[in-house]
């Protein structure tokens, strides 16, 4: 058991405890031994104040294991940060990209129809001559078949004619 | 010439020279944690400053300091107890630590540990003392405050500061033992 003897270094601590002067119920002849056991607390209490009063500071040097947990945490969420940030860059890029196309579909749709409807009375004059001919040759081809084909009847006719001269 | 501020300025670094000590000892007494009772004093003394053109001096320097000390150690405790799901690192020590402080003098191996033992005893049952209670045993028999300056620290009565101090030496006595 070790005592830490600092008897002349600490101060007041030797000063004299002065209870049972100001009426708090302690006599000091019937309470001797309780004066005694609060006068060495109040010594131990001074003499240890001030020993930390005084004591060297030192900054605590961080462990190796700390600076691993550490690093890998910051790691980590590094990370997961750019993992996020990145993340949620592609997708709004994505999304930009989804709707100019979409937007460029339904611009072309649109040009389209109003190119159709604006140039059709000239695509109708441009292919007017085409249309005629193709029209006057399905006309002719149309006359020289009924030409060449019988009437309904004249097979029939010439048959009836061959009975009567019999 | 010096002027008003660096007068009052002065002024303070004297209380605090003065009075550094024992704020540090009350506090270190009432937690038992080195670098809490170091921060609580830094924080009494920095209000202290903030507050030093309102001393109107009606109490003493050292009233007015433990009274601000003391309401400091409340709001430590008040915030500890409603951040409890906080693993809160601590550097509290048994009080028996503080026994072994014990300045020998003059006495012979065995008063030495006769005292270290009285010491203990009477560190333990401040310990088990109510808040009020140990503040109040500790301004009287470690700060050894008067019973009105007590008072005055604490915002109580005299009254109330003479029971709580008697329900305290009446416990210390019970472990300590005494004549009554």
């Amino acid at each position: 058991m070790k005592f830490k003897n600092r008897a002349g270094k600490v101060g007041e601590v030797g000063r004299a405890c002065g209870v049972g002067e100001s009426g708090d119920g302690l006599n000091p002849e019937q309470d001797l031994e309780l004066l005694e056991a609060l006068r060495d607390f109040r010594l131990s209490v001074c003499a240890w104040s001030e020993a930390a009063m005084s004591r060297p500071r030192t900054v605590a040097e961080m462990g190796r294991h700390r600076i691993w947990r550490l690093a890998t945490v910051s790691a980590l969420g590094c990370v997961l940060i750019a993992g996020g940030v990145s993340g949620g860059i592609y997708e709004h890029l994505h999304r930009q990209q989804t709707a100019g196309l979409v937007q460029h579909r339904q611009g072309a749709t649109i040009a389209e129809i109003r190119v159709t409807e604006t140039d059709r009375p000239a695509v109708v004059q441009r292919d007017q001559p085409a249309r005629e001919e193709e029209e006057d040759l399905l006309a002719k081809v149309d006359s020289d078949v009924s030409r060449q084909v019988p009437a309904a009847m004249e097979p029939l006719a010439q048959l009836m004619a061959g009975d009567e001269t019999r | 010439m010096a002027t008003a501020p660096e007068i009052a300025a002065e002024d303070f670094s004297a209380v605090v020279m003065k009075h550094r000590l024992q704020i540090f000892r009350f506090l270190l007494s009432s937690t038992h944690d080195v670098d809490l009772a170091e921060t609580l004093t830094q924080d009494c003394f920095l209000k202290a400053h903030r507050n030093w053109a309102s001393f109107r001096g009606e109490s003493s320097a050292m009233t007015w300091l433990m009274r601000i000390a003391i309401n400091l150690q409340k709001d430590h405790w008040r915030n500890r107890r409603l951040q409890f799901w906080r693993q809160t690192q601590t550097h509290a020590v048994d009080m028996d630590e503080a026994s072994e402080w014990l300045p020998s003098g003059e006495r012979s191996v065995e008063q030495k540990l006769l005292a270290r033992e009285r010491v203990g005893k009477v560190a333990k049952v401040v310990e088990k003392l109510s808040e009020r209670q140990r503040t109040v045993f500790l301004l009287r028999y470690v700060e050894e405050m008067e019973l009105s300056e007590i008072a005055q620290a604490t915002g109580l009565s005299q009254g109330t500061v003479k029971a709580h101090l008697s329900r305290a030496v009446a416990r210390v006595r019970a472990e300590v033992g005494g004549k009554r």
